[in-house]
């Protein structure tokens, strides 16, 4: 009988215990919902405002010594005297150009290596275990090995971020085309799609959620590679003036630097899931 | 293995098939079976769980790959399958995946006009994930019907809809059936949708046609009728289901 009735009181405590401090009392039995709520406009940039608001607060009070930590202003004076003397845009174009070539190179061998191991047998033995070797070792372990074989020039660099970001995309797509249904693929074979009808039809949109999910940790990625590679050895970009920047103590050199690495780097992950949003729109998810 | 003949058919060609056996590992799941369907005929196929009628709609869709057996299946080539789940692509909007596979010039047209058929008129650009699953359900109709189908095969294809959706379905099924004049080899575990759409009922046991009864009443069905009631009963009996007297 208690054990019975014990569950019974507990419903009943839980019913008057929603009802009472819940803010939608006032609506009657409404649910509390268990999804997040509507999402704040432009939360990706609240977050980094307040960081920055903060900071400029402690600088204007003095609470800040500019040699550890230059003020707001004075970095974007820096800036902008860069921007005169036209360092600051060959740098960052440099930059860029390497950072989106070697983003280009590893997107398409991650998609090709993704699409033949998952849709072959013969493709899964010969290139799943060499990849999953290569997530085992970091790329930029090997960036030795790739200043032998390729020198110190554009192409090291270049292949370093590819490798980079081979990785994810591999991972991430492989793993969304091995999730398809099978029911869609039995369907597929119903209505006697071709093997190419198949893979545009099914193949890839299917395997889209995962091929983005790993393009966002790849655009990451291929900006961590590039800071790695610019500091190593570089004679131009983004890394290489910071590196100059630390031999002669300009910090604020160094900041302009760090917040162009930040700024782009939040602008591509900010597109890259407005990509998402737009490629995925037949979803219903918590998020939406 | 099983063969598969048919091939070169003619759009109004019979299916036979003919001492079909299929078995997963020491289970045989069908046993020596002979069924024929005649052009246009439509079919119900009765049975408890495991009684193999699933096993045999697979076997004439052609999707039994890793299933042992032997047997002959003659079948028209353009046949096509409304599963249970309505089966559409999340990711391709309903016009698209009525669409899925079929070619030529017409194709929007006739995509669109099916739509039309099954009531859903501009609902072209609708994602699957908005619409009902009565509405999703009669989406794979009209991506079975644009095909012309010779032979329509369904497995259970109102089980997962509530009862009152489920007699439209019906209703709609019938109309369609009248007027594409496809033979129909329906899957079921519902008697009396089995005995309201088709022509022929089989009550399959064990892998073995059991019963094989025509369903001779007029043409509205009407479940007051004693001979409904006489065919129902009869049927449930051979399904295991003892009704009292």
């Amino acid at each position: 009988m208690t054990d019975t009735a014990a569950p019974a009181t507990l419903r009943r405590t839980l019913v008057r215990d929603q009802a009472g401090p819940s803010p939608d009392s006032r609506v009657g039995g409404r649910r509390r919902r268990l999804t997040p709520g509507t999402p704040v406009p432009g939360r990706v940039v609240i977050g980094p405002l307040v960081l920055l608001g903060v900071w400029a607060a402690g600088s204007g009070l003095g609470l800040l010594d500019p040699r550890i930590l230059p003020s707001p202003w004075s970095i974007v004076a820096t800036g902008a005297d860069l921007v005169d003397k036209g360092t600051l845009q060959r740098d960052l174009l440099v930059s860029l150009v390497r950072a989106a070539t070697g983003l280009a190179l590893g997107l398409v061998a991650g998609i090709v290596l993704a699409l033949v191991s998952g849709l072959t047998r013969l493709g899964e033995v010969a290139i799943d275990g060499p990849v999953q070797v290569k997530r085992a070792i970091p790329s930029l372990a090997l960036i030795p090995l790739l200043i032998l074989w390729f020198g110190i020039g554009e192409w090291m660099k270049i292949i370093t971020i590819a490798l980079g970001v081979l990785v994810p995309i591999y991972l991430h797509t492989h793993n969304g085309l091995r999730s398809i249904d099978s029911r869609y693929v039995e369907l597929a074979e119903t209505v006697g799609l071709s093997r190419s009808a198949f893979v545009r039809r099914v193949i890839l949109p299917g395997a889209l959620p995962g091929f983005l999910l790993g393009l966002r940790f790849a655009v990451t990625g291929s900006w961590l590679s590039l800071v790695v590679v610019e500091q190593v050895n570089a004679t131009s970009g983004i890394g290489y003036m910071m590196t100059l920047a630390r031999a002669y103590g300009q910090i604020d050199v160094i900041f302009v630097g760090l917040a162009i690495y930040a700024v782009f780097g939040l602008l591509s992950d900010t597109a890259v899931r407005s990509l998402s949003r737009k490629a995925l729109s037949w979803r219903r998810t918590l998020a939406d | 293995m099983a063969t598969h003949a048919g091939g070169l058919t003619t759009v109004r060609s019979p299916v036979r098939i003919e001492a079909l056996t299929r078995r997963f590992g020491d289970h045989e799941v069908l046993r020596d079976l002979d069924l024929d369907i005649a052009p246009g005929e439509f079919v119900a196929i009765l049975g408890r769980s495991g009684s193999g009628k699933s096993t045999l709609l697979r076997a004439v869709a052609g999707l039994d790959h890793d299933v042992t057996g032997t047997g002959t299946i003659t079948a028209p080539a353009n046949l096509s399958v409304v599963f249970q789940d309505a089966r559409l692509l999340p990711w391709s909007r309903v016009l698209d995946n009525v669409l899925l596979g079929v070619r030529g010039p017409d194709a929007d047209q006739r995509g669109r006009q099916a739509l039309a058929e099954v009531g859903l008129e501009g609902r072209e650009h609708a994602w699957p994930n908005e619409l009902s699953g009565g509405e999703q359900q009669r989406v794979a109709l009209a991506r079975s019907l644009v095909r012309e189908p010779a032979l329509l095969l369904a497995d259970e294809p109102f089980g997962a809809l509530d009862a009152l959706t489920r007699l439209k379905m019906h209703v709609l099924l019938r109309k369609l059936c009248a007027r594409h004049q496809p033979s129909v080899l329906l899957v079921t575990h519902d008697v009396d949708e089995a005995i309201d759409l088709a022509d022929r009922v089989v009550v399959l046991d064990a892998g073995r046609i059991a019963v094989d009864v025509p369903v001779d009443l007029d043409p509205a069905r009407a479940h007051a009728d004693p001979a409904f009631g006489q065919l129902r009963n009869r049927l449930l009996r051979h399904l295991g289901v003892e009704q009292p007297a």
